[in-house]
């Protein structure tokens, strides 16, 4: 990836409010003064009660949105400009593979609307079916997947242009606690061996505990940022769960959530 | 898969056949009169009888519905595509269009005979197209506007124009809406192209027959143009679901293969 400089942040919020309806009667502040950056390869998790803005955060940083005031940056050039240039991958909790495409195919979409050859798009599905471990069913519909394999196809489909920037909205939202976990694993595993950047919505204090290096701590109506978490808890495994350093985390960031609790 | 498809077609066959044994046995056991419900063994005689007029008739009316079918089929998604591309078109259109297809358009055969022409057979293929229309544009323009939002977001993610969104997704959501309509409308072509004969248009088609041997009291030999009617409009029927399997193959795709492989997945 050409320019790219590894102490640059990946994302930076700058005074961001987001109302939506401004002026009508179900006029909403979503969010309200954020302030936030992301380091390169960095991986951040959103956490807030439902409603808080974590969704609309993440599509800000995407573009899909447009903030009411501030400005979002991402990559040293404005969001825009970042989703124009496809700089990064969005994996929604729901799968939202296209039933009509082979799971190879949905994988393959981003590579053929940048117009990749088919057999440079053939080489990297089987590669990014490899990753998320499922190989042999690039053949298959989606419908024919669980809901989980869907979800795994998913993320492959975000990584398959190998993004600098992976946005997840509670990608492991419908997922038992297994395979959550599993997941959990498995998406670490992709994040160290791509160096990509992850920002990772979820409303699980586990889940975002186990898996970030920071957990960015939202507050309801207006969404604000009540507090970060730095979690440092070094290379995570299964037995990470049951380590009392990961529990002092973890209760770290349920006080952070419960504190704003307290002060609405 | 084939054989099983094939055994899908045991059942009906077996109670078609038992359905016209019994039709057979009751109008010959209660003595009912000809001119009320003929035997299907009479019906079948008439038709080889007739069958010169009949295949003509068939022809002809076949014809009509598969033209109005196809026209109307077009048309309605052609202004499907237009006026999901121009939003405002779309919300002032498409209520209308519903409101239009909840009237008894047939009611306008004698209409478009004026319009038309009454010894042509424009006005009855327009009859058909009017019918046809309607709910294949409904349908189709539901089909391309109702996208799941994050399906739609996840192509402005890759910067998609609105042209390859149209491709990429609304299409192919519209296809189970458009084969929706087509099961709906096959059948009802031929329906449409009757009740216009009914009215208008050359005097040797389907409709003509019934009509005519009707007012003739040959009950079974309208009864023998019925039954080819019915078998023009299975074979229309059987057309759209033969167009709705190939052209949707990921609805199709052995489901039965699924429960095996998850089992397999959940091992590993
Ligand atoms: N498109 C929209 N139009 C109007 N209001 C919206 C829109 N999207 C979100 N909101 C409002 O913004 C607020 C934040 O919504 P958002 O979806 O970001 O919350 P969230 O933190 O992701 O919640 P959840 O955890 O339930 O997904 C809510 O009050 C919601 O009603
Ligand atoms: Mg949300």
């Amino acid at each position: 990836m050409s320019g790219y400089v590894e102490s640059e942040a990946a994302v930076v919020i700058d005074g961001v409010d987001k109302v939506f309806n401004a002026g009508s009667l179900d006029e909403v502040t979503a969010l309200s003064g954020i302030d936030l950056t992301i380091g390169a390869g960095e991986f951040v998790s959103l956490i807030g009660p439902s409603g808080c803005g974590k969704s609309t955060l993440l599509r800000l940083i995407g573009d899909l949105l447009t903030p009411s005031t501030g400005k979002v940056t991402v990559f040293g050039k404005p969001a825009h400009g970042a989703r124009l240039d496809q700089d990064y991958g969005m994996v929604f909790q729901h799968a939202g593979l296209f039933d009509w495409r082979r799971v190879a195919a949905n994988i393959e979409l981003p590579l053929e609307l940048r117009g990749w050859s088919r057999a440079d798009r053939a080489a990297r599905s089987a590669e990014m079916l490899d990753l998320v471990k499922l190989p042999d069913f690039g053949g298959h519909y989606p419908r024919q997947l669980s809901g989980g394999m869907q979800q795994r196809v998913s993320i492959a489909r975000a990584l398959s242009f190998q993004p600098k920037l992976l946005l997840m909205d509670e990608p492991f939202g419908a997922l038992d606690e297994m395979t959550r976990e599993h997941m959990q694993l498995e998406l670490l595993r992709i994040w160290r061996e791509t160096g990509t950047t992850v920002v990772f919505v979820t409303h699980s204090i586990p889940e975002s505990t186990f898996l970030s290096s920071r957990v960015v701590v939202l507050s309801p109506r207006p969404g604000r940022i009540n507090s970060i978490v730095d979690v440092d808890l070094g290379e995570r495994t299964d037995d990470t769960r049951e380590d009392p350093a990961f529990f002092a985390k973890a209760t770290e960031v349920r006080e952070a959530l419960r504190a704003d609790e307290v002060g609405a | 898969m084939i054989r099983n498809r094939l055994a899908g077609l045991g059942p009906p066959i077996v109670v078609g056949v038992a359905g016209l044994g019994l039709w057979e046995g009751v109008v010959w056991g209660f003595g009912i009169r000809k001119f009320l419900l003929p035997k299907p063994s009479s019906i079948i005689a008439r038709l080889s009888e007739n069958w010169p007029i009949l295949r003509h008739a068939g022809w002809e009316t076949g014809r009509i519905a598969l033209s109005g079918l196809v026209v109307g089929i077009v048309a309605g998604i052609v202004l499907a595509l237009v006026t999901t591309r121009f939003r405002t078109l779309n919300e002032g259109l498409t209520p209308l269009a519903v409101a239009v297809n909840a009237t008894p358009i047939v009611a306008l055969a004698p209409i478009f005979n004026a319009w038309f022409g009454i010894t042509g057979t424009l006005s009855n293929q327009a009859v058909v197209v009017a019918i046809v229309f309607f709910p294949v544009f409904i349908n189709t323009a539901r089909g391309l506007t109702e996208v799941h939002p994050d399906e739609l977001e996840l192509m402005r993610s890759y910067a998609s124009s609105e042209w390859t969104i149209l491709r990429e997704v609304r299409i192919p959501n519209a296809m189970p809406f458009f084969a929706n309509a087509l099961r709906v409308v096959a059948p009802l072509s031929v329906i449409a192209a009757i009740v216009a004969e009914y009215f208008g248009g050359p005097q040797d088609r389907i409709g003509n027959v019934i009509t005519s041997n009707a007012g003739f009291a040959k009950y079974d030999v309208a009864w023998a143009a019925i039954a080819m009617a019915s078998v023009i409009g299975l074979v229309l029927f059987a057309v759209a679901l033969v167009v709705e399997r190939v052209s949707m193959p990921w609805r199709f795709a052995g489901d039965e293969e699924i429960t095996e492989e998850l089992e397999r997945e959940r091992q590993t």
